[in-house]
């Protein structure tokens, strides 16, 4: 009995050792040839409304998108002005490596980029309905096409970071990205089907917000739910990680704008 | 000023029964929630809509907190003669939205 709680302390003097290094989950991939989109995990009935041009809600977000697009609202020159051929592609290679800033930038922040040099516009807020609409209009001329995010060589500590954060354990569940949706996708959590976790449809509608949303305010839930801080929208650190989830998911088609629970 | 989609076929022959869609962009608050900080959530939706044909009523519905928000609603009309479709929402503050279409009848 007293060699067992022994070794009991020793086994806790072990596990005390580095409480600040964090676990690692294992780092389990989805071969490319079985990776599923959102939608397949979705009822019937929710992918027909996503399918459906007039039924979906998100497309309230892309008419509204289009209407900003052509609108000078304060610029001198609307976006399709210079955009007068659409945009067509352009989100399945986001987020992408800009040379000229030496950083990593997504849909959004390309889009307040645009405002701030060429329109003198303030940018928009995160997860502003204006910011949602923009992006869902652009992201939604690619919808079909194939996601196509190259890992670039400027953007490999990003990758990194991004990968580092998806087989990290968090929160008070010490749960990883990975251990839900890449060991565990297709099983249930509660009466939800676990998805794989990609970002192809995203801005999407979701059911449970009752309202349109970013991939960034997706992760913000994530993170909730494995009862972990959510880091803020836009930050770096959700950028990163888009990126990753981005390059992981290459090939999956962009359904923008996504119905998704 | 939300947005407003509306699926009105643009010809149709006379007698013919025709399907209409319309919905609104709105958040359908239903007053029962609760914020981050336990704040109760002002109930904000939308109480009534009409459709008219011709300035004839031919459709109309009383929303409460049970609708989903961005209520969608589908229904049929007889088509009769060319004229307008007039849609119109109505919140509970007396706030009004509306959109219209026009169809051919041949």
């Amino acid at each position: 009995m007293v060699r067992l709680s022994a070794a009991c302390l020793a086994l806790l003097a072990v596990a005390a050792c580095h409480p600040s290094e964090p676990e690692r989950s294992r780092q389990s991939t989805i071969p490319k040839e079985d990776l599923r989109s959102g939608s397949d995990y979705l009822t019937p009935e929710t992918l027909a409304q996503q399918e459906d041009d007039f039924e979906n809600p998100g497309y309230l977000w892309v008419e509204r998108g289009e209407r900003l697009f052509s609108m000078a609202s304060g610029a001198e020159t609307p976006c399709s002005e210079c955009h007068d051929d659409g945009l067509k592609g352009v989100s399945a290679t986001y987020p992408k490596f800009d040379d000229t800033l030496g950083r990593l930038i997504n849909l959004e922040a390309r889009i307040n980029l645009c405002r701030s040099e060429h329109q003198s516009l303030p940018a928009l807020d995160y997860e502003s309905e204006d910011l949602l609409a923009i992006t869902a209009y652009v992201a939604n001329q690619s919808r079909g096409m194939p996601l196509a995010v190259p890992l670039t060589e400027a953007a490999r500590d990003n990758y990194e970071r991004g990968k580092e954060y998806f087989y990290t354990r968090r929160g008070q569940f010490n749960l990883s990205c990975e251990q839900c949706h890449v060991e565990n996708n297709g099983r249930k959590l509660r009466g939800d089907t676990i998805s794989q976790g990609h970002p192809n449809g995203f801005p999407a509608y979701r059911f449970e917000w009752q309202t349109f949303g970013s991939l960034h305010r997706r992760l913000q839930d994530c993170d909730t739910g494995v009862r972990a801080e959510p880091f803020d929208l836009g930050s770096d650190t959700y950028l990163d990680l888009e990126y990753f989830l981005s390059v992981r998911a290459n090939g999956l088609e962009i359904e923008t704008p996504a119905i998704r629970r | 000023m939300p947005t407003i989609r509306l699926s009105v076929p643009e010809t149709a022959s006379k007698g013919e029964i025709i399907e209409i869609k319309a919905m609104i962009q709105h958040p359908m608050e239903t007053g029962y929630r609760r914020g981050q900080k336990g704040e109760v959530i002002e109930r904000d939706i939308i109480k009534f809509f009409e459709c008219q044909y011709n300035g004839e009523l031919v459709f109309s519905s009383e929303f409460f907190p049970g609708i989903a928000a961005n209520p969608f609603l589908t229904f049929y009309v007889r088509a009769e003669k060319t004229g307008e479709l007039t849609f119109k929402w109505t919140d509970q503050d007396g706030t009004r939205w509306s959109d219209s279409a026009s169809l051919t009848v041949s």
